[in-house]
This record gives C-alpha cells, sequence and structure tokens, in this order.
C-alpha cells in the first residue's frame, strides 16, 4: 500500500506564514511523553488527516494544564500555568481547541473561564462521534465484527462531563459488539489513577484500584477494553498484565479503533 | 378549652427550643466562608422537583430507594394532616380542613395508605439494620451511637405511623356509634376498627384523644430531636438539593485569592494596584470547621449517613483509609465542638485540634482519585470532593505538606512544563516519522 509522510502543522509555524487553522489539538502531557499512549496522539492525527481537518499543534509551546496540581491542591502552580496558557492562546487567536485528555478537557472547559479564557473545548470523542452522525467519518463495519469490546468509562468525561453515549455509539458505529461491565456509565468505577493518584503509589489498602476494575473487565471477558482516557490506558495496560491476560485482551483507544478499522 | 392551653404551651415549648437550635445552627453558618451565589432560582427549582420530590438519584438503587421514594412522599402527604392538627389543637376545632371538600378526602385517603406503607418500610429499614450486616451501614465512622440514632429515629416514625393509623380507626369507630357521618376517606384505617368492637362510644373517644396527642406529642418531640440527629436530613435535605452546584462535577471552585496573588508575580507591574498590605489574610484551603463554605456544613448537617457515597467509592472499596461519608461526619462532628467555643471566646480560639489531622487524617485526603463517584450517588447532591480538595489546598500551599511524589510532579511541572521529567524540546517526538496510508 502507498503510504504518505504526515507533517504535523504547528502552531508557530503556521503563524509566521499568517495561516491560521481551524482547531488547536491540545496533544497534553501523556501524547507527547507516555510511550503507550503517544500512539493515541498518532492515531488521531492520522484521522484528522484523514478527514482534512485543519489543525495545528503547539509543539514544543505546550505545557501541562496544571490539572494534577489543582486536584493535587496546589493551586498556585495551576493558575500559573492556566494563566501563561490562556496568554499563549490569545496570542495565537486560537478559539477551538481539541483535546484528547478527558483531564485536560476538562479543566480547559470547566475551569479556565473562571481565569478569562474564552475558547471553545471540543473532547475528540464528542468529535469524532459528531463526524460519523454527519457522515464525514464512514466506518468499515467489517473488521470489528466479530470482536467483543467493553468501554471503560473515564471519570472526566462520564461524570465529569457527561459524556457516555458519544463513545458507545462509535464503537457500535465501528460494527463491535458492545458489552457493558457492570458498573458502566454514571457508575463506572474510575480506573485509580485520577486526583494526580497517576503519579504517586496507592495509599495502604487490601488492592489497587485498577485491580478491582479490571476484575469488572474480566466479567465480560472481551476481546477490547476501550478507553477513551491516557490515565485509564495506562491503569487498564497494568491490569491486564497483572492478570495475565496480554494473550487474550487488548487495550486501546477509541482513536486507534477508528484509525485500525480505516487501515490509517 | 384545657385541650387548647395545654396544646398551645406545648406547641410553644416546642417552637421555643427548635428556634433556640436553629438560632444557633446559623450563627455556626455565620462563622463559615462565602460560597457561590445562589441564582438561576429557576434550573434550582427543576433539579429541586427531580432529584428531591422526584427522588431520582436515590433510585440508583431501585429496590429499597423505591421504598425510601415511598416514605419521603408519605411524609409530604402526611404533613398536611399534621397542619390540620396543629390548627384544631389551637383553635379547639375538629378536622378543620374539612372544609375543603373533595381535595381533604383524597388528601387524607393518601395519608391514610402512606402511613401503612411507612410502617411498612420502617419494619423492613429496622430489620436491615439490626438483623442483616449491610456493609453499607459499617465502617470506621460508624460508632454505636450512630446506631442508635438511627435505630431510635426509626423507631420514632413507626410509632408515629401506628398512632396515626390508630386515631384514624378510633375517630372512624367513633363516628359510627355516635351517628356522625366521618370526615376524610381511611382505606386502612377502616379495616381496623374491629379494636375498638364493643367499647362504648365515650371509651373509643377516649381512644381518639390518646392516639391524636400521642402523634402530635411525638412529632413535636421528633422536631427537637431531629436537629441532633443525623435526621436533621429530615429539615435540610430539599433545601441542600435546592442549594446544589449547578457546575459540572468536574469542575472545581476557583481560589480567587490566589489568582490575584499569581497575577502579581506574571506582571509585577499591576504591584502597585495590590489592596493594602493591612487587607486580613485568608487561609488558604480547609484546616478547620470554620475554613468551609457554608455549603460544606450544609452538606454535613443534610448528611443522613445512609453511606451511598462511600460504598461506591474506589479507594474505599480497595481498603483504603478513604470514607466520603466520614469526611461530611467529621465535619459536623468537627462544627459541634468548636462551633460553640468560637460563639463563646471569638473566632481567633483554638482548642489546639483541627478538623484535618485530628479528625481526618493525611492518609485519607490523599487517597481520593476526585472520581466523582461519592457526589454522583449521594441522593441529596452534597459534594464531597470539592471538600477533599480544599484540604489539600490547605496542606500543599499552607504546610508544603504532601507526598514526595506529588512535590516532584509539582517540580516537573513547574521545571519543564510536564507532570513528568521530560525536556520540553521532545515534546514533538511522537510526530516523528508519522505516515499514512493513502486509500
Amino acid at each position: 500500500m502507498e503510504t504518505r509522510k504526515i507533517e504535523v502543522p504547528v502552531m508557530a509555524d503556521l503563524f509566521a506564514r499568517g495561516e491560521k487553522p481551524e482547531y488547536l489539538y491540545w496533544v497534553g502531557c501523556a501524547g507527547a511523553f507516555d510511550d503507550r499512549y503517544k500512539k493515541v496522539a498518532r492515531a488521531f492525527t492520522k484521522i484528522l488527516v484523514h478527514l482534512n481537518v485543519s489543525f495545528a499543534v503547539l509543539g514544543k509551546e505546550e505545557t501541562c494544564t496544571g490539572d494534577p496540581a489543582r486536584r493535587a491542591g496546589n493551586e498556585m502552580l495551576f493558575q500559573m500555568q492556566a494563566l501563561q496558557i490562556i496568554e499563549l492562546f490569545k496570542a495565537y487567536d486560537i478559539k477551538k481547541v481539541i483535546t484528547t485528555c478527558p483531564h485536560c478537557f476538562n479543566t480547559f472547559k470547566n475551569e479556565y473561564p473562571d481565569l478569562g479564557a474564552d475558547f471553545e473545548v471540543i473532547n475528540y470523542v464528542d468529535l469524532l462521534s459528531r463526524f460519523i452522525d454527519e457522515g464525514k467519518l464512514k466506518l468499515d463495519t467489517g473488521k470489528f465484527k466479530e470482536i467483543k469490546i467493553t468501554y471503560h468509562d473515564p471519570c472526566y468525561l462520564g461524570r465529569a462531563n457527561g459524556i457516555y453515549e458519544q463513545p458507545r455509539n462509535i464503537i457500535k458505529k465501528l460494527g463491535g459488539n458492545l458489552v457493558e461491565m457492570e458498573r458502566n456509565r454514571s457508575f463506572a468505577l474510575c480506573c485509580g489513577a485520577g486526583g494526580a493518584q497517576m503519579f504517586k503509589e496507592a495509599e495502604k489498602g487490601h488492592k489497587e484500584v485498577f485491580i478491582e476494575r479490571m476484575e469488572d473487565v474480566l466479567k465480560v471477558n472481551p476481546d477490547i477494553v476501550a478507553t477513551a482516557c491516557p490515565f485509564c490506558m495506562t491503569m487498564m495496560t497494568d491490569g491486564i498484565k497483572y492478570k495475565n491476560q496480554e494473550e487474550k485482551m487488548r487495550n486501546m483507544d477509541i482513536a486507534e479503533l477508528i484509525a485500525d478499522t480505516l487501515n490509517l | 378549652m384545657t385541650k387548647q392551653v395545654i396544646f398551645l404551651i406545648a406547641l410553644l415549648i416546642t417552637v421555643g427550643i427548635f428556634t433556640y437550635t436553629i438560632s444557633r445552627i446559623i450563627r455556626f453558618f455565620m462563622l463559615t466562608r462565602k460560597g457561590y451565589p445562589v441564582k438561576q432560582l429557576g434550573k434550582r427549582l427543576w433539579i429541586t422537583l427531580k432529584v428531591a420530590f422526584g427522588q431520582t438519584k436515590i433510585f440508583r438503587r431501585p429496590v429499597i430507594g423505591l421504598m425510601h421514594a415511598l416514605v419521603f412522599w408519605g411524609f409530604c402527604i402526611i404533613l398536611f394532616g399534621s397542619i390540620e392538627m396543629v390548627i384544631d389543637g389551637i383553635l379547639g376545632t375538629e378536622k378543620s380542613l374539612s372544609i375543603l371538600g373533595g381535595f381533604y378526602k383524597a388528601m387524607m385517603a393518601a395519608g391514610d395508605i402512606f402511613a401503612l406503607l411507612i410502617a411498612i418500610a420502617i419494619v423492613v429499614f429496622l430489620a436491615r439494620r439490626v438483623f442483616l450486616h449491610i456493609k453499607r451501614f459499617e465502617g470506621i465512622e460508624m460508632k454505636r451511637i450512630s446506631h442508635i440514632d438511627a435505630n431510635v429515629a426509626l423507631t420514632l416514625i413507626l410509632i408515629l405511623m401506628l398512632s396515626l393509623m390508630g386515631m384514624n380507626a378510633a375517630y372512624l369507630k367513633w363516628t359510627e356509634l355516635v351517628g356522625h357521618e366521618a370526615h376524610g376517606l381511611y382505606p386502612v384505617s377502616q379495616h381496623l376498627t374491629w379494636l375498638f368492637n364493643g367499647k362504648s362510644a365515650e371509651a373509643v373517644f377516649t381512644h381518639y384523644q390518646v392516639y391524636w396527642w400521642t402523634h402530635i406529642l411525638l412529632i413535636f418531640l421528633f422536631a427537637n430531636y431531629l436537629p441532633y440527629s443525623k435526621h436533621f436530613h429530615v429539615f435540610m435535605s430539599v433545601p441542600n438539593v435546592f442549594l446544589s452546584r449547578l457546575e459540572p462535577l468536574g469542575k472545581l471552585p476557583n481560589m480567587d485569592n490566589v489568582t490575584r496573588e499569581v497575577k502579581l508575580m506574571l506582571d509585577p507591574a499591576t504591584a502597585y494596584a495590590a489592596p493594602a498590605a493591612d487587607t486580613p489574610l485568608e487561609r488558604f484551603g480547609v484546616k478547620d470547621a470554620e475554613d468551609v463554605v457554608w455549603k460544606s456544613y450544609f452538606d454535613a448537617l443534610s448528611c443522613t449517613e445512609c453511606g451511598r457515597c462511600t460504598s461506591v467509592c474506589p479507594a474505599n472499596i480497595t481498603g483504603k483509609m478513604l470514607s466520603p461519608r466520614k469526611v461530611m461526619m467529621d465535619l459536623r462532628a468537627r462544627m459541634k465542638e468548636k462551633g460553640p467555643m468560637m460563639l463563646k471566646n471569638g473566632r481567633d480560639y483554638s482548642d489546639g485540634k483541627s478538623l484535618v489531622r485530628d479528625y481526618i487524617t493525611e492518609e485519607e485526603l490523599w487517597a481520593c482519585t476526585t472520581c466523582n463517584a461519592c457526589a454522583q450517588e449521594c441522593p441529596l447532591n452534597i459534594d464531597h470532593p470539592k471538600l477533599i480538595v480544599e484540604m489539600r489546598r490547605y496542606l500543599v500551599m499552607e504546610e508544603g505538606s504532601a507526598p514526595g511524589e506529588l512535590k516532584a510532579m509539582f517540580s516537573n511541572i513547574e521545571n519543564n512544563g510536564a507532570p513528568w521529567q521530560y525536556s520540553p524540546d521532545d515534546r514533538l517526538n511522537w510526530a516523528k516519522d508519522l505516515e499514512i496510508n493513502v486509500l
């Protein structure tokens, strides 16, 4: 098959040329640095290119939204990050931001406006589901026909922002056989990594949260655990390893499922 | 006439004690901090109708939820009859609201049916608490007194319902014996009139009066017991829903005092416009009961310790110390301990203890994943995670205290703009050699 090289457009370059993309794709720290999640950033970028979406990334100018600092109680650091990012967005006149990370999404959408932010924030799951409904994104339904997929709701998409149906819509449109865990949607159990837990050891207990969640997954015994959050991805991947399920089960992001079905 | 005088005295004592209790609680509220302003009344009314009167969140557990909903709806209906009893007591009248005609009949009939339904539900609730080991009712915060409190309140409600049915049955029998037409319909109690078979009209009337007095005096007692019990819930829950935060669960409140400082740091030019140095400095975050916003204290007073929050908490499920219910109970207990002393000795009073550490340990606070399952589950829209983060804010910003890994995360963000130790120069490495298949 013929391939084409993608040069990911960088905001500073476009700006220098006097161009302005429609969207900023906010890659997030996990998209930039987490080896597993980099693949999600790549998959999502391919989809954007496939759909001819006008976008750019900030590249070296991107920084942490401050979300983990805020949830760990460091409001000072959070606001330093937030105010700098808001200034940067203003300088580039950024009006629409797409995020893959639900934590970046939540803080941009709900918390940055308190600090003077004025831009629209769209979560990629929402965007892709909309493209599908509008007929812009057509998914080959054959590939996942025999595949059993369960979806783990990230807290910051689900409970925090009410995004439950869009990812399920995508999985159904993929032709995947969607099976629900007992605790799903607003009842979903956290993966254990939110609220800055990602960056520390858990407190003493009798079990890790991700193991408890993986046991929910095992009860429905899917071929794929679909996630839509970098932290959930890490925890589910750990869970699969812990339960020695690597042979039977894969953990994939919604964007990867789409890129895969389209053979991008 | 004697009946009226006795009633008025009882009523005045009840209202007097109740007013005293509530005025003290209002003074405790005055110690707390300002929170969000209560706006968007239309939306609040809708949420109250849905979550409080529609009981939508309690139905997340359908079976036991239905039983609670029946008790709640029953209370609302029976309240009508209680108001009539107060009017009758003051004016010396008999079934004064029967002038409302068909509506009255319907309300009395509904109240009579609900009295039975509530009694059945309460028996189930008591049986669950006494005979079954429901995990939700256990936990380190559930002391002996918590269980006694629950059982006392349930027993009181049960007696209230039994006395109501007894009153209705005696009333029916009495009207039958003296040949009056009964006001109102009593579809359940009409099957209980046999209890008074063979008794004279006077004797049945006495029974009727005994039930009447038992019922109303228990209501008076109940009203004054509630504010000192977890069942204060009965008064506080509907207002608490009305006063809910309307923002998405994921949003944390902004600290405006920090914004001022950060803007100063980022743009020293504004330093001259800064407020005078003698502006009183507010503590960052929550260390003790008086540092919470009023809504958190309202949450704590509304909590009836049902434990739905704790039963869905990922930290608690996996054996960590954290229990969201305990956070609410601790705040309430701490205010009960410190509030009166602060009212007596002024805001600066200190007993050398604080909510953070003496009641809620750091280990509990750092175990929260801010997943919001507790807040989602709470039938009253209590918001535990906000309070937990407020206490983390105190620990981090006032004491510089946090687990070592989190401190490392902070310095990574400060130094290289990511929670991990990677160079910003590597931020585009993920996009290297990216190719797309040409379809």
